[in-house]
C-alpha cells in the first residue's frame, strides 16, 4: 500500500500538466514576441466552449473535438493578430496588457452571453472515467490520460523546435531578430504562426481542461493568472522552463488544497514571488 | 590587478588595468591597459566590431568586466554603480541619441543639474525656485548653441542639435572625465565639424576620450591615438606615430586615409 | 485643463528659463473651473451625493497610480492592496480604538506606507513583464491574506461594525451623504495640491526623467531605484488614504476594496482619462463611475464587455486617452 501524498503527487502532477498545455503557448509567444498577451486564456475559453458545444449539441465524440477546438483558437489568435496584435509589437508593456485585458474582459461577456454563466457540463468517454487501482492509490484514467496528452505535446514541441525548418526560424528570431530578418527569415510569418501554434495549443488546453476544473465564462481571468505564474516562474521562452513551473505550480497547489485547505491559493502566490525575487528572470530565464 | 593603486600618478584621470570581458567565446576586451592623463584629448579608434563602445561600456560600468581594474583619479571605481561612477565625474554620451524624448532640453539639463546637486529627491518644493540650478543649465544650453531650442520638445529637435543634447547632458554632471561615443555620427560631414568645434572649446581640465571614424577630425583634435582591433589595444601614440605605422595602416586607415 | 502647461512658443525669448519653469506651476483657467465644478453636486444632483462621494474617493485612488505609472512608468496590477490596507486598518482603528475620521486616516496612511516601502525595495529592482507579474503577485497575496484572516476581517462577509463618529464633533455623516462627500472631496483636493506640487518639482521632474529614458538615468548620474521607491510609497500612502475614506464614508469593509478588479478597474480609469496627466485619472473615475452608476441595471459582464471594447479602442485610436486627445485638438486649434 502507497502512502496517501503518491495519491496527491500523482493529481499535482497531472494538474500540472494540464497547467503546461494551457501555458507552454504564451511562454514560447512572450519570448518571441515579448508581447504580453493577457488574453491568452480567452482563446483556452474558446477551445472549451467548442468542446462542449460539439459534444452537447453535434453529439460528437470528445475525443475528435480536440483537434478541432486546436483549430479553432489557432485560426481565431491569428486573425486577431493580424487586426490588432501586431500594430503593438513596438509598443510600451502598458498598451499591451491594456488591449489584451480588453480583448479578455470582452470574451467573458460573449461566453456569458451566449452560453450562460453556469458551468458547463461535459460527458467524457466511458473509456476515461474512473480509475485504476495501483498499490491502494486510485490513478484517475482522464489524468492519466492529460498526462499523455501532455508528455505527446512536450515531445511534438521539442522535436518541432529543435529539428525542423521551422523550429530552426522560430529559435533564430528569438535569439536575434534583426539577424533573423538578414538572414532572409520572414519573421513576421513566423511570428504569426508561432502565435497560432501557442493558442492552438490553449484551445487543447481548455478542452482538457473541463473535466478537471470545469469551464465558465471567468475562465479567462481564473487560469491566467495560474499560467501567467507558470510563464514568469519558468522563463520566457523556455519550454522547459514552463514544463518544470508547470509541475510546481501544480503539485504545490493541489497539495497545499489538500494539506493547509485554509491557506487558499496563497501557496502558489508565494511560491511565485520567492521565485521572482530569487531569479527575476525566472527558473530557466536568460534575461 | 593589485598594482593599481601604485601606478596611479597624480597626473592620471583615468586608467584601466587587465581590463576584459567576453560573451561566451566572442572576447570583446581583451587585457586592456590604457591611461588617460588629466587634460588629454585622445582619440579611440579601430575597425568596426573592434570593441570600442563596449570600451566605453566597461569603463561606465554599464557592462561589469570579466577581469580587470578601472580607476578614476587614481581610485578604484570597478564595483561603483553606474550612477556612482557618474556622481564621481566619468560621464559619457551615446553614439545612437538617448534623450528623454518628451521633455525639452531645459527640463533634460535641469533634471541632470539637480541629480548632480543632489536636489532630485525633493518633492516638496517647485522647480522653479532653484534658480542656480536652472541658470547652470541654461549656461550649458547656450554654450552649446541650443538656446534658442530650449523650451521646444526633444523629439521635434532637429538630428544635428539632439546630438549637441546629447553632450549637454553629460556635460551638466560636471564631469572630471569625458567619454564621447562618435559624437557626430549620422551627423552630415558640414555639421561634423561643428560639433567638434563645441568639444574642442570645453575647458582644459576636463579629460575627454572620443570614438570618431573620420580620420580628419581625428587628427585634427587627437593628441593622442588609441588603435583598438579585435578587442584588444593594438597600438597607441601621437598622431604622427599612427599614421606613419604601416600596420595601423594595413589594419584599418588603408585607402582611406589619402582617399 | 485641456492643456494645463503654458504656451511658450508664443515669445520664448522673453521668458527667462525660471519663468518659463516657474509658470509651468500656475493655475491654468479651466483647472479652477474643474474644482469649482466640483461644488456643484451640492446644488444641482443633491440625490447623488453618495455617488459623488465615491467618484471623489476613485479619483484619489486613480491619481495616486498615476503618480506611478503615468508620471515613473511603473505598470502596476495590485495597486489594490494598498487601499485594502487602508480600509481595513481604517476599519479596525474604529472598530477597537475610536471612530474620530482624521486619526483613522492618518493610521491608514502610515500603514499602507509602510507596506509600499517595505514592498518598493522589491518592485524597484523589476521591470517589464516581471514587474506587472510581480505586482500581481503582490496583490492577489495581499488578498488572500485578508480572505483568510477571517478572525479581524471577516473575510468574505465583510468587516462588520465600523462606525465613524462626525467630523471635528460636529458633522455627522448623513444618510445623503452630504457630509461624506465634503470630506472626500475636500480630502482629494488637499492630496491632489500635495501631488501637484510633487509634479512639478524636481522629483517630478526625475520621475519624468525615469518614464521618458530608464538606460540614460544612470548616465547622468541618477538613482532610478531609490526615486522609485520613493515615489511608490507616497502612491502607497495616497491609496491608503482612498481606502480608509471609503470605509468611513460607508462604515464597511469589504474584500472588494482589496480585489483584482479593483486593481484593474483603476488602470482602466486611468488610461480612458489619460495617465501622465494630473487630471487624467480624475476625469476617468468620474467618467467610469458615473457610467456604471447610469448602466448599473445591466449584469456585471456585459458591463465589462464595454469596458473591454473601450480599452481596445483606447489603445488603439486614442493612446493618452481622453486628455490627450482634447489637449491635440486644443493645440492644433490655438496654431491656427
Amino acid at each position: 500500500m502507497l502512502p496517501p501524498v503518491f495519491g496527491v503527487l500523482f493529481d499535482g502532477i497531472a494538474y500540472g500538466m494540464l497547467l503546461f498545455v494551457l501555458s507552454v503557448g504564451l511562454s514560447v509567444t512572450l519570448g518571441l514576441m515579448n508581447f504580453v498577451n493577457l488574453a491568452h486564456c480567452a482563446f483556452a475559453m474558446l477551445g472549451g466552449y467548442v468542446t462542449v458545444t460539439l459534444v452537447n449539441i453535434f453529439g460528437w465524440p470528445f475525443l475528435a473535438t480536440l483537434p478541432v477546438a486546436f483549430i479553432a483558437a489557432a485560426v481565431t489568435s491569428v486573425v486577431l493578430e493580424r487586426l490588432l496584435y501586431r500594430r503593438l509589437y513596438r509598443a510600451s508593456d502598458l498598451d499591451q496588457v491594456l488591449l489584451t485585458i480588453g480583448l479578455a474582459f470582452i470574451s467573458v461577456s460573449v461566453a456569458a452571453y451566449i452560453f450562460g454563466t453556469i458551468q458547463q457540463p461535459i460527458a467524457t468517454p466511458a473509456a476515461l472515467r474512473g480509475s485504476f487501482e495501483f498499490f491502494g492509490i486510485g490513478l484517475g484514467k482522464y489524468r492519466l490520460f492529460l498526462i499523455g496528452v501532455a508528455l505527446l505535446v512536450t515531445l511534438a514541441m521539442v522535436i518541432g523546435l529543435e529539428y525542423t525548418r521551422f523550429g530552426a526560424q522560430v529559435r533564430a528570431s528569438v535569439d536575434n531578430q534583426r539577424m533573423a530578418r538578414g538572414l532572409g527569415i520572414d519573421v513576421d510569418w513566423t511570428f504569426a504562426s508561432t502565435f497560432a501554434l501557442g493558442s492552438g495549443l490553449a484551445g487543447l488546453g481548455g478542452s482538457l481542461a473541463i473535466e478537471i476544473v470545469g469551464l465558465d465564462p471567468n475562465f479567462s481571468f481564473t487560469y491566467l493568472v495560474y499560467v501567467l505564474i507558470v510563464v514568469s516562474v519558468g522563463g520566457l521562452g523556455s519550454i522547459a522552463g514552463s514544463f518544470a513551473a508547470a509541475m510546481l505550480i501544480g503539485i504545490s497547489d493541489i497539495a497545499g488544497k489538500y494539506y493547509v485547505p485554509e491557506l487558499g491559493a496563497f501557496l502558489i502566490y508565494m511560491v511565485m514571488v520567492v521565485v521572482l525575487m530569487w531569479k527575476p528572470a525566472g527558473l530557466f530565464g536568460k534575461r | 590587478m593589485s598594482a593599481l593603486d601604485t601606478t596611479a600618478s597624480a597626473g592620471i584621470a583615468l586608467s584601466t588595468s587587465g581590463l576584459s570581458r567576453s560573451f561566451g567565446s566572442l572576447v570583446v576586451a581583451r587585457d586592456i591597459n590604457l591611461s588617460l592623463p588629466v587634460g588629454a584629448r585622445y582619440a579611440l579608434i579601430g575597425p568596426n566590431g573592434a570593441g570600442k563602445t563596449t570600451l566605453i561600456n566597461l569603463m561606465t560600468g554599464m557592462l561589469p568586466p570579466n577581469a580587470g581594474t578601472i580607476a578614476l583619479g587614481g581610485e578604484d571605481i570597478t564595483e561603483l554603480s553606474p550612477q556612482a561612477r557618474v556622481k564621481r565625474g566619468l560621464a559619457r554620451t551615446f553614439q545612437i541619441n538617448s534623450l528623454f524624448a518628451n521633455l525639452n532640453p531645459l527640463e533634460a539639463v535641469t533634471l541632470a543639474v539637480c541629480e548632480r546637486r543632489g536636489i532630485s529627491p525633493r518633492f516638496w518644493e517647485n522647480i522653479g525656485v532653484n534658480k542656480d540650478a536652472i541658470e547652470e543649465a541654461y549656461d550649458i544650453l547656450t554654450k552649446l548653441k541650443l538656446g534658442d531650442v530650449a523650451y521646444q520638445t526633444t523629439r521635434e529637435l532637429p538630428y544635428g542639435r539632439q546630438r549637441l543634447l546629447e553632450i549637454a547632458l553629460a556635460l551638466a554632471t560636471k564631469p572630471k572625465v569625458l567619454l564621447l561615443d562618435e559624437p557626430a555620427a549620422g551627423v552630415p560631414q558640414e555639421e561634423s565639424g561643428d560639433i567638434f568645434e563645441v568639444v574642442a572649446s570645453l575647458s582644459d581640465d576636463l579629460t575627454l576620450l572620443f570614438i570618431e571614424h573620420d580620420m580628419h577630425v581625428v587628427f585634427r583634435f587627437a593628441t593622442h591615438i588609441i588603435v583598438l582591433v579585435g578587442g584588444a589595444v593594438f597600438t597607441e601614440g601621437s598622431p604622427a606615430q599612427i599614421a606613419a605605422d604601416p600596420g595601423v595602416r594595413e589594419v584599418y586607415l588603408g585607402k582611406r586615409h589619402h582617399g | 485643463m485641456a492643456n494645463p502647461t503654458p504656451n511658450p512658443t508664443a515669445n520664448p525669448t522673453a521668458m527667462t528659463p525660471q519663468a518659463y519653469l516657474l509658470a509651468r506651476g500656475r493655475w491654468h483657467p479651466l483647472e479652477i473651473a474643474f474644482w469649482l465644478a466640483t461644488l456643484l453636486p451640492f446644488i444641482l444632483f443633491p440625490n447623488y451625493l453618495s455617488l459623488a462621494s465615491q467618484i471623489a474617493i476613485t479619483a484619489l485612488f486613480a491619481l495616486s497610480l498615476d503618480l506611478i505609472l503615468g508620471y515613473a512608468g511603473v505598470v502596476s496590477l495590485g495597486h489594490a492592496a494598498f487601499f485594502g490596507l487602508g480600509a481595513y486598518s481604517a476599519g479596525l482603528f474604529s472598530k477597537y480604538v475610536w471612530g474620530e475620521p482624521f486619526s483613522g486616516l492618518l493610521v491608514a496612511a502610515a500603514l499602507a506606507g509602510l507596506l509600499g516601502y517595505a514592498t518598493s525595495f522589491i518592485i524597484s529592482r523589476f521591470r517589464h513583464l516581471p514587474l506587472i507579474m510581480i505586482t500581481l503577485g503582490l496583490g492577489l497575496l495581499a488578498h488572500e491574506v485578508a480572505n483568510s484572516a477571517h478572525w479581524l476581517t471577516g473575510g468574505s462577509d465583510g468587516l462588520q461594525g465600523v462606525r465613524t463618529e462626525p467630523i471635528f464633533g460636529v458633522f455627522r455623516f448623513d444618510l445623503y451623504g452630504k457630509t461624506a462627500y465634503a470630506y472626500s472631496l475636500a480630502v482629494l483636493f488637499i492630496v491632489f495640491l500635495c501631488a501637484r506640487r510633487l509634479i512639478n518639482s524636481p522629483f517630478g521632474l526625475a520621475l519624468r526623467g525615469i518614464r521618458e529614458n530608464w538606460n540614460r538615468m544612470p548616465a547622468i548620474g541618477a538613482d532610478s531605484r531609490a526615486h522609485i521607491r520613493k515615489a511608490y510609497t507616497i502612491a502607497a500612502i495616497i491609496a491608503g488614504i482612498c481606502g480608509a475614506l471609503l470605509t468611513q464614508t460607508t462604515n464597511s469593509a469589504s474584500l472588494e476594496s482589496i480585489s483584482f478588479q479593483r486593481s484593474a478597474d483603476v488602470l482602466v480609469m486611468l488610461v480612458l482619462g489619460g495617465a501622465g496627466r494630473l487630471y487624467g485619472g480624475l476625469i476617468g473615475a468620474a467618467i467610469f463611475m458615473v457610467a456604471r452608476d447610469q448602466f448599473s441595471g445591466i449584469a456585471p459582464q456585459f458591463w465589462y464587455f464595454w469596458i473591454g471594447v473601450l480599452l481596445v479602442a483606447v489603445v488603439m485610436f486614442l493612446p493618452n486617452g481622453i486628455l490627450g486627445g482634447l489637449s491635440k485638438i486644443y493645440a492644433k486649434w490655438s496654431r491656427k
